[in-house]
């Protein structure tokens, strides 16, 4: 050994890696491709048993409506289950942002737009609170958010006497019940009408995706790291931008996308970008996977606790703000029960318990695995009672397959 | 006095790369107070613990004789079970629970699952009565001072029917007028006919009480000696203790020392919960350009906390003190400023601080700097890739890829993987605190070439270690360190690890007989 300079370019190290084949990609990326697997073969089930409906156009632009703000919100817990904490406000704190929109929008006329805008600062706010409790008081999250769940929820009661407030303008409510415009018109394809912009945006979106994946695997080989055959490349990108345009064309049979759609999608690229790309995400999963380590790196693990509450109660808000719209209405029940199914969304999408652990596409993919069971037994006429236990056992199923592959594989 | 209670034959202990005892034998006569000596990492607590059933049968090979019959230890119970208790260094007592609660965890007074609380106080009254305590049964050990948590761990072992007491380092955490107090419970202990074994540093304490002591090294017996008749000297036992060959452990090294570049004056630490209790007192060093320092120590003496409460307060309370670096006072306070100041610290428990091991090598070697390989936040993966593969390069760090997570290397690469975390993040000066601590031979070997390299580059260094020929082997300068303070100072050529052990010795008695006057 010569000497212990800082390394300067240099040659890239030979690898020593062994290419991968088939079977070890599958098992590198069980964790994700098992619950895509999972949502892919509960939507073929449920797409016999109920005669094609599921994946009905309308039906398919329902599900996008139904669980976009789970989704959204799955997005912000899923930060806070990484960075080693949980939040249990963000039902309440969705209605409370609900109820602030209506009295703004409702009761005082506002502009829609100020009052979204103002919304989502108070939802800031919020989760400036309980990040403060918690990352610089040191409460357990548990309690600090148990406590903003009780508050949130008493304070939606009061801001709302009681009473339901709504309609909403009609430019709010095309938050959550608005579609792209129609720019480039319709055509007529297997006896459907179908909206060119949306099947434009789709194959925009797969473009993107086919053209990043590509560029990832380019820098992979340049650094002698092994990446998937040829043929896994190819099959994987085939699979997804089919899958992408088959949605696209579903959603285009109908009225086209969702507005909120576009909007989920853009948050989702923004925090799989920050996640996985920033030194803003590499720290907060450096703190959920050490905080002693992480702190004595530098890292103030309390910095990047409160943020993830930060960006949790703006994302709540966000959250509010769709549900109020969809219902065209603020009451003070909405949002009940939100924090079950955020949280369970991020731990099917396989985030750990003890932190550090954890993909937002994953979240997003867990997301729509409770939306489906939820929308699919309703179409087969479960009740409510029924469908709770089905979510709470595979909730159990997809952790305990997650904790045991985990095991074996340390 | 003179049969034997109990003897182990032939044992030999491996850990994955390591031979932790090599061939022991020892006989412990009934009825009396055994000394067990050595360095850290000797073997004595490894030994004590294949004797307890820590290691069950089966893990270690050579038997265990006790009252002259062959035991096979399952467990701990199964070893409790015929009276032999061992009390650990740290301390195995539940703070939040009481006396009673204490003595008997494990071991309720109960009938049919239902404790009884009335037998419960009443005998554990009696137990606190032999080993002097005051205290009411149901106070909380929490509450109580170490001196008197050690004497609650002993009444708990008398509640088992204790033959053969086993204790590991039992003085280490207690003042002077504690540790009496607990040598003259021995002395008690000994006249009602039970068998002790204790495990110490305190030479002065062993020879005092010892009747037999036993001196380890390098996992094997090296003698035992008889003192009841007449006191052994401490010489004799540290020579017996530390008397190894030093040549060819260390690579060779140039030295070019420069100019002081960073010094600590008068640094004061307190306990972290501990009211009133001072952890480093009056510390000075300096270090030079290009000096590798050497902080040697026992266990305890207080040389990670002194490290860790000069790299941003990450120890202790109320920390006093001025750090110089060039010549001007900087600000350490916070880990960030400590490491835009140029000092890092690389922790002795890697897994604990210096590692995430569910990530990859990359992100923990870049953790510490991750500015170096962004901008504006964003990473760039093809700089983080470069470093990363430098490091790995230039350390020799054996991984499938930078991308293989650190949990899955051995322990000799992830210190090599903490010591890149602390290169890149370009320091001046490097604190390394047990840097080879259960790593083998060779990583060692690689480790210590590293250091030369560094220092070699002008980097300072301080260099901790429990092991005295390390210390000797790469330090230019060596600070002797004992009860939270500097016991000396002695630059390599003149210092050896008797002169060391000395040192640090004359430093306990000096504190002791302080706290007696």
């Amino acid at each position: 050994m010569s000497t212990v300079t800082a390394p300067v370019g240099g040659p890239p190290a030979a690898t020593s890696e062994i290419p991968l084949t088939l079977a070890d990609t599958v098992r590198a990326n069980i964790r994700q491709y098992g619950m895509l697997l999972a949502l892919v073969l509960i939507v073929a089930i449920f797409q016999v048993a109920s005669g094609g409906i599921i994946l009905a156009p309308q039906n398919v632009t329902n599900l996008v409506l139904q669980n976009s703000y789970i989704v959204l919100m799955a997005l912000g817990m899923l930060l806070i289950i990484v960075v080693g904490h949980i939040d249990l406000s963000v039902g309440s704190v969705a209605a409370f942002t609900g109820a602030v929109a209506a009295v703004l929008m409702v009761n005082l006329k506002m502009d829609p737009l100020l009052a979204s805008a103002i919304t989502l600062g108070i939802g800031v706010a919020i989760g400036a609170w309980h990040g403060y409790w918690v990352a610089y008081l040191k409460v357990p999250s548990f309690i600090a958010t148990l406590a903003g769940m009780l508050l949130f929820r008493g304070l939606t009661l009061v801001m709302l006497q009681g009473q339901p407030i709504g309609p909403f303008p009609e430019e709010f409510r095309a938050l959550a019940s608005g579609f792209v415009p129609d720019l480039l018109g319709t055509v007529m394809f297997m006896g459907e009408r179908i909206h060119l912009f949306t099947v434009a945006l789709g194959a925009l979106l797969c473009a993107g995706l086919v053209a990043l994946d590509v560029r990832d695997r380019r820098e992979q080989q340049k650094y002698g790291f092994s990446v998937p055959s040829p043929t896994m490349f190819l099959v994987k990108n085939v699979t997804l931008v089919g899958a992408i345009m088959f949605l696209t064309w579903r959603l285009a049979a109908y009225e086209g996308y969702p507005i909120v759609l576009i909007v989920m999608l853009l948050l989702t690229a923004v925090y799989w970008f920050v996640t996985l790309r920033t030194t803003l995400g590499r720290r907060i999963f450096a703190v959920g996977g050490n905080a002693k380590a992480a702190m004595l790196s530098g890292v103030s693990t309390s910095r990047y606790v409160f943020f993830t509450f930060v960006s949790m109660g703006a994302l709540s808000a966000l959250g509010g703000l769709v549900v109020a719209a969809r219902l065209n209405s603020s009451t003070p029940k909405a949002g009940t029960g939100f924090e079950l199914d955020v949280i369970a969304s991020c731990f099917i999408g396989g985030a750990s318990a003890y932190g550090g652990v954890g993909g937002v596409i994953g979240a997003v993919i867990g997301a729509f695995v409770m939306g489906v069971l939820n929308n699919g037994m309703s179409i087969q006429g479960v009740s409510i009672d029924w469908q709770q236990a089905v979510k709470g056992l595979v909730l159990l199923a997809a952790v305990f397959f997650d904790v045991r592959g985990r095991s074996r594989e340390g | 006095m003179s049969d034997v209670l109990l003897e182990m034959r032939g044992i030999t202990k491996t850990f994955p790369g390591v031979k932790a005892l090599d061939n022991v034998s020892i006989s412990v006569r009934r009825g009396e107070i055994h000394g067990l000596v050595g360095e850290n990492g000797a073997g004595k607590s490894t030994l004590m613990m294949v004797l307890s059933g820590v290691y069950p049968h089966g893990t270690y090979e050579g038997e265990i004789l006790y009252e002259g019959e062959e035991c096979r230890f399952r467990d701990i119970r199964s070893s409790e079970h015929l009276g032999i208790v061992i009390i650990h260094q740290e301390l195995a007592l539940v703070p939040l629970l009481s006396i009673t609660e204490n003595i008997f965890l494990g071991n309720e007074q109960a009938s049919h699952g239902v404790i009884s609380w009335q037998a419960s106080h009443a005998k554990a009254r009696e137990l606190l009565q032999i080993v002097g305590l005051t205290e009411k049964p149901v106070t909380k050990v929490g509450l109580l001072s170490v001196g008197k948590q050690q004497l609650v761990e002993i009444a708990k072992a008398l509640s088992k029917d204790v033959k053969l007491l086993i204790l590991d380092e039992p003085t280490s955490s207690l003042n002077e007028a504690d540790s009496q107090k607990l040598l003259d419970l021995l002395r008690e202990f000994r006249r009602q006919g039970m068998t002790c074994v204790m495990i110490s540093h305190k030479l002065n304490e062993v020879t005092a009480i010892a009747d037999t002591i036993t001196i380890m090294r390098d996992g094997a017996v090296i003698e035992s000696i008889d003192n009841s008749v007449e006191r052994v000297t401490e010489d004799r036992i540290i020579k017996g203790m530390v008397g190894r060959d030093l040549t060819h452990r260390f690579p060779e090294r140039t030295h070019s020392i420069g100019d002081v570049v960073f010094e600590v004056r008068n640094w004061n630490v307190m306990h972290p919960f501990q009211e009133g209790r001072r952890v480093i007192r009056d510390v000075n060093i300096n270090v030079r350009a290009g000096e590798v320092i050497g902080i040697a120590g026992l266990m305890g003496a207080g040389r990670t906390e002194f490290a860790m409460s000069l790299f941003g307060r990450s120890y202790g309370r109320h920390i006093t003190g001025t750090v110089v670096k060039d010549g001007k006072q900087v600000d350490v306070s916070s880990i960030r400023k400590a490491i835009s100041q140029g000092v890092a610290y690389a922790t002795e428990d890697r897994k604990t601080y210096g590692l995430i091991l569910g990530e990859d090598v990359k992100t923990n070697i870049t953790l510490a700097n991750l500015e170096a390989v962004a901008s504006n936040m964003v990473l760039s993966r093809p700089k983080e890739i470069q470093v990363a593969n430098a490091y790995r390069n230039a350390l020799k760090i054996k991984c499938s890829s930078v991308r293989q997570k650190t949990v899955n290397l051995s322990g000799g690469n992830q210190q090599k993987v903490v010591l890149s975390k602390w290169l890149f993040a370009a320091p001046e000066v490097l604190i390394l605190d047990e840097p080879t601590r259960g790593i083998d031979v060779g990583a060692k070997f690689e480790i210590y070439t590293i250091i030369n390299d560094l220092a070699a580059q002008g980097k300072a260094i301080i260099f901790i270690s429990s092991e005295l020929p390390e210390i000797l082997g790469v330090s230019d300068r060596i600070y002797v360190m004992a009860e939270g303070a500097i016991a000396g100072e002695m630059s390599a050529r003149e210092a050896s690890q008797e002169a060391i052990m000395r040192c640090i010795m004359a430093a306990h008695r000096a504190v002791s007989e302080g706290a007696v006057a």
